[in-house]
């Protein structure tokens, strides 16, 4: 295995609720396609998911959120990425979100978010077309 | 960024330069070496901890706890944590920092997971270097925490002026402590999940092998009980963590460390210089490939192809 870059990817549980299932999952399946992965764990506040982005030096941000708070906390995030002058760093969400609030997401600074039921190599392939390394 | 840039973000205590420091040296880009050798001159300060031990056995708790008793006295600590990347596609999970979120939001204590990249004996290639860059950060305390250890994965030694090797109660029987290896690198045992039956048999059992040591030793190596959940026996382990870097100052085997270390650094860093520049010289070139096919058909000897090639192209002026 030679030290090529990376893809360093951050999976960051936001908000409340204890569902991490997909989190795990999803960062499973970027494990197998090659990236880093460091996962934070549940409960994350935004101060903590943009603390840990910045010191692990990381290419994505993968944002899953099931307690419907992503409309409040994915704004956050990208507001205190802004504050941290991080502006070359790929952020992604999933989990249950409407339809109706992904444009406003996307207006925030969110590339893309991925709902149930997204097959995990349109993720992969997703953050491998987009992130700046 | 230019490196001098790099080096002053760094030196005045920029999270983010240093983060994008350590992925550079971690994508070994030419830049590191620069600025690695900028920084060098202030390094050397800061106290290196090496925490290694099976998986499971609660390192990264106990280093969560450990910082936090640090943090109490009111030193800064940095944490290097490596865990297995994939043999097969290279990628890795690391999750040791879930353990550690209680410092997230603390300024004095910077976190950095690193995959092991193919690399064996414990660590990755880079954290040395990482180590070294958090050290002209200026952490008092640096905590290199290893893959979860086996047997052999002994590299920490390296690098760490203090080694912790953990255990926990009901884990093998007393032949798995007579083993070498792991067993013998230990500056300070600890057995932790202490509140599990079984865990003063396991201190008998390692303080019975270290009675069996012939080597005269001026440090005995403790055997301490934790509860990295609790944080019970925290405290006195981290007394006992200063106490043995009190030992290294005044036996003086702090400076023949520095010694060892620097004839390993300086022999390791020329061997992996020469092997980079003996394969960029190689690769593609078709008197590489023939020998290649002629060993395979057993047409030519791959020892003395060995000592040819290597006449040939790392030390003939033509190349």
């Amino acid at each position: 295995m030679s030290s090529s870059k990376k893809i360093r990817v951050l999976v960051a549980k936001p908000g409340l609720d204890g569902h991490d299932r997909g989190a795990k999952i999803v960062a499973r399946a970027l494990r197998d396609a090659g990236m880093e992965v460091i996962y934070t764990g549940l409960r994350q506040t935004p101060e903590m998911v943009v603390s840990a982005a910045l010191d692990e030096g990381v290419h994505c941000i993968g944002l899953s959120i099931l307690s419907g708070a992503h409309n409040a906390l994915f704004p956050k995030i990208m507001e205190l990425l802004k504050e941290e002058g991080i502006d070359d760093v790929l952020v992604v969400g999933g989990g249950i979100i409407p339809e109706d609030d992904i444009s406003e997401l996307k207006k925030a600074g969110i590339s893309a978010i991925f709902g149930p039921g997204t097959p995990l190599d349109e993720i992969v392939e997703y953050i491998k077309a987009n992130v700046k390394l | 960024m230019p490196v001098t840039d790099l080096v002053n973000g760094v030196l005045s205590g920029k999270r983010r330069e240093l983060a994008r420091l350590i992925s550079l040296i971690e994508n070994d880009d030419g830049d590191a070496s620069e600025a690695l050798s900028q920084l060098y001159k202030h390094t050397g300060k800061a106290h290196i901890i090496g925490v290694t031990g099976p998986p499971g056995s609660g390192k990264s708790s106990l280093v969560t706890k450990l910082t936090a008793e640090f943090r109490k006295r009111k030193n800064t600590i940095g944490i290097v944590c490596v865990d297995p990347s994939s043999p097969f596609t290279g990628g890795a999970f690391l999750g040791d920092r879930i353990r550690m979120q209680e410092h997230y939001l603390d300024n004095e204590v910077y976190v950095r997971s690193m995959g092991t990249r193919g690399h064996l004996g414990g660590l990755a290639r880079a954290t040395s270097g990482a180590v070294r860059a958090i050290d002209a950060f200026g952490k008092d305390i640096i905590f290199v925490e290893t893959v979860g250890a086996g047997q052999s994965e002994v590299e920490v030694i390296d690098i760490a002026h203090t080694v912790i090797v953990t255990d926990v109660p009901g884990s093998g029987d007393d032949i798995q402590a007579i083993k070498a290896g792991i067993m013998e690198i230990a500056d300070i045992f600890v057995v932790n999940k202490m509140d599990i039956s079984g865990a003063d048999k396991k201190v008998t059992e390692i303080n019975t092998m270290l009675d069996l040591d012939p080597r005269e030793k001026a440090w005995r190596p403790p055997v301490m009980l934790t509860n990295s959940r609790s944080g019970e026996g925290v405290s006195e382990l981290a007394d006992k963590i200063l106490e043995h870097l009190q030992f290294l100052n005044e036996s003086g085997q702090m400076e023949q460390k520095g010694l060892k270390r620097s004839r390993d650094e300086l022999y390791e860093l020329m061997r992996y210089k020469l092997t980079q520049d003996l394969y960029q010289k190689l690769e593609g070139k078709p008197e590489y490939e023939a020998a290649i096919k002629k060993i395979a058909a057993r047409k030519e000897d791959p020892y003395s192809l060995a000592e040819r090639l290597i006449a040939e192209f790392l030390f003939s002026e033509s190349r």
